[in-house]
């Protein structure tokens, strides 16, 4: 009997990234191909970018720069760590990371999932415009800078400056946040924003790992929203 | 005492350090508490393409037939490496703009006058817009800091890509848009509230260096799959290194945009303190370019200040491949045009003077987001003057060159020129007038 096959896998060892990343944009919405398994993705850059299918990808090992850059409805799942800007600018799908991520994980993500088990380096979320990221690991400095839309949950620990300059970006963080950013107040946690925050854990599908209660809410004073003279050194 | 004993007397003598301006400027500092800004290029004169001439021909040059021999203008952008490359038919485009800076009839009508020409308009930090995709035949899209509106949608339906690292008129600035223009649709464009002051990054969020440009630039491609023309933009600075370090990131095209360049909405200091004149950053560009061996695989487009099919002929002479207007187009659309005097006198200010671009109240409805004043701009005839201008700058890029005796607008060559004084001579690397010395020559 002959079945239509649904899965398939690549191996980087013996397939170049341009065609890898071909294949997967040629993908069309009645794809049978709905699941994708990569080898020896060796550091790659800009590894399943630029997806725009329901499909899932899983690449064995770490990949480099830029892995799910510009994602759409894809999931991504790298079972391994990954270079600076993970998922950025991703627009939707899904995107998770088994081990740690170097900076600017998600910047500048409009929507979607990005979950990181692992800690991410610096500039986490960066002008994040409604993207929606969960670290269970820590995240480094200037992490949420000009954050402007979407959710950052943390399990652990935050660096310097975090959320400096934000707009309307949420942030939970349940360990120690080393500075606020300039205009980032912590905010009141009150029952709708642990209702609100478990939604979201959930749907990552992580919610029973931790205790909502645990985590403080954090955000913009709104006060650098319009220039103001006596601000002057905010800026 | 008689008339004539009287002592001659000082007459009031302003001082030529603190001008009238000057010292507006301080009180106006002193009353407000805060830095000027606005819109436009550098106000001051700076050594620019008028301090050259081009020498035509003579006993041992052969000028080329006006009107009846051929003079080419088309220039291809992107050969390097993308599938498809951008033609362009005459080598004068439309710098990027934002909407948001400027009102969706405005975005209008400069795709319509470029599409007219034959060559490309560009997006701005807002990204793209329906308005301006439809009616742009050719549209660059630009990669900002900021990433406002970026979708890899739009990435993939535009046609080149443009990294800007810098505009001219800021080189090391971010971008600012005050709240009277951050409109409803400006707001869900950006992703941000209505009414804020919005400050965009001078820092791309996941890149520094040219290490990382070079890999941003291949994920770029990746995700529009090899086929479109990339560009890096650079503010004038430290053009012989940004031109190298674009090129080696791997850019198909290199923007550079001098001092003069034009901007929505920048600290006045800024506009006139900070970046080198265009004319000084071409010839170290070029060497860039020709010590790689790159000069015309790398395409260069060179802006700001560029006003006229001379400045266009110049530019090219000195090596660029194309040239790229931001203010001259809206001027040619209708902006500080004196039928608004009386409205520019409310405001303040005279018509020609117009420079608060960031406050939304442009009687000519083009850097405004104010419904009622955009009304007034007519995107098809604004669109048409437009095509008539680029049609004027070459014609006379095309005087300039057959008079010069080429075939093709991009024969000029430095050999052409000359210039008018010292400085000019120096930065544009050609002889002073009716010398052979040109200073500084062998060390940029
Ligand atoms: C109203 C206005 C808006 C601009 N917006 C942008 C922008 O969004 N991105 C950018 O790279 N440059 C922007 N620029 C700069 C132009 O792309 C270009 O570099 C400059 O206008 C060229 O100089 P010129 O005005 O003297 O022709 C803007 C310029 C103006 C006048």
């Amino acid at each position: 009997m002959n079945t239509i096959p649904t899965s398939q896998t690549v191996d980087l060892a013996t397939v170049s990234l341009r065609e890898l990343n071909q294949s997967l944009h040629r993908l069309g919405d009645r794809t049978n191909l709905s699941h994708w398994r990569i080898l020896n993705p060796r550091g790659a850059h800009a590894l399943a970018c630029g997806l725009d299918a329901d499909v899932t990808v899983e690449v064995d090992g770490d990949a480099g720069y830029y892995c799910a850059g510009m994602n759409k409805r894809a999931t991504v799942i790298v079972h391994g760590n990954v270079g600076i800007g993970v998922a950025e600018n991703m627009m939707s799908g899904r995107v998770y990371v088994k081990g740690d991520a170097s900076q600017a994980a998600g910047a500048t993500g409009q929507g979607g999932l990005l979950v990181v088990d692992g800690n991410t380096s610096g500039r986490c979320g960066i002008s994040m415009k409604g993207i929606d990221i969960v670290v269970k690991g820590s995240i480094g400095p200037m992490s949420a800078f000009m954050a402007q839309a979407g959710s950052l949950v943390v399990f652990g620990d935050a660096g310097d400056a975090l959320g400096d300059s934000i707009y309307e970006a949420r942030l939970f963080v349940r360990g120690t946040v080393k500075s606020l950013g300039a205009d980032c107040i912590e905010k009141p946690m009150k029952d709708q924003h642990r209702a609100e925050l478990y939604a979201k854990l959930k749907e990552a599908g992580v919610a029973g790992e931790v205790d909502v209660g645990e985590f403080k809410r954090y955000g913009s004073a709104r006060t650098l929203y319009n220039f103001h003279v006596d601000n002057a050194s905010a800026y | 005492m008689n008339e004539h004993s009287r002592p001659p007397q000082t007459v009031p003598r302003l001082s030529a350090t603190f001008d009238p301006a000057t010292m507006a400027e301080i009180r106006r500092a002193a009353a407000t508490g805060i830095y000027d800004i606005r819109g436009g290029g550098t106000k001051r004169k700076l050594p620019h393409f008028d301090d050259l001439l081009f020498l035509g021909a003579s006993i041992s040059r052969y000028p080329l037939e006006g009107y009846r021999e051929k003079c080419g203008t088309d220039v291809v952008l992107g050969t390097r490496y993308a599938k498809k490359p951008i033609h362009l038919k005459t080598p004068v485009t439309i710098a990027g703009m934002s909407f948001g800076a400027l009102s969706a009839q405005a975005k209008e009508a400069l795709g319509r006058g470029a599409s007219m020409i034959g060559t490309s308009t560009t997006t701005g930090d807002g990204g793209m817009t329906p308005e301006e995709r439809g009616q742009s035949k050719t549209l660059v899209y630009q990669y900002l800091p900021s990433r406002y509106g970026m979708n890899p949608d739009d990435l993939r339906r535009a046609d080149a890509i443009e990294v800007v690292v810098g505009q001219g008129a800021k080189p090391g600035g971010g971008g600012m848009l005050l709240g009277q223009k951050i409109s409803p649709r400006v707001a869900k464009m950006r992703c941000l509230p209505e009414g804020i002051d919005q400050r965009s990054a001078c820092r791309h969020p996941d890149w520094t260096g040219p290490d990382d440009l070079e890999i941003k630039i291949e994920e770029l491609r990746e995700i529009t799959d090899w086929e479109k023309p990339i560009y890096v933009k650079v503010g004038a600075s430290r053009p012989y290194y940004d031109t190298a370090l674009a090129v080696k990131a791997g850019a198909d095209v290199v923007v550079l945009d001098g001092m003069q360049g034009g901007t929505a909405a920048t600290q006045d200091v800024f506009i006139e303190h900070v970046g080198i004149p265009i004319l000084a950053a071409i010839r170290p560009a070029v060497k860039a370019l020709q010590d790689l061996g790159m000069h015309r695989k790398v395409q260069l487009i060179v802006s700001g200040g560029i006003r006229s099919g001379a400045d266009m002929a110049k530019a090219l002479a000195l090596g660029a491949d194309a040239v790229a207007i931001g203010t001259a187009a809206l001027i040619a659309l209708g902006d500080n045009d004196p039928r608004w005097e009386a409205e520019y006198q409310k405001l303040g200010t005279t018509a020609g003077a117009y420079d608060d671009w960031h406050e939304g109240r442009d009687p000519a409805g083009i850097t405004t987001q104010d419904p009622d004043l955009a009304k007034r701009l007519d995107p098809e005839l604004a669109g048409r003057r437009l095509a008539n201008y680029l049609a004027v700058m070459t014609l006379e890029c095309q005087t300039i060159a057959r008079a010069a005796g080429k075939s093709h607008v991009h024969n000029l060559e430095p050999e052409d020129l000359v210039a008018l004084s010292i400085e000019a001579a120096a930065m544009a690397g050609v002889p002073l007038a009716g010398t052979n010395w040109i200073p500084g020559q062998g060390s940029f």
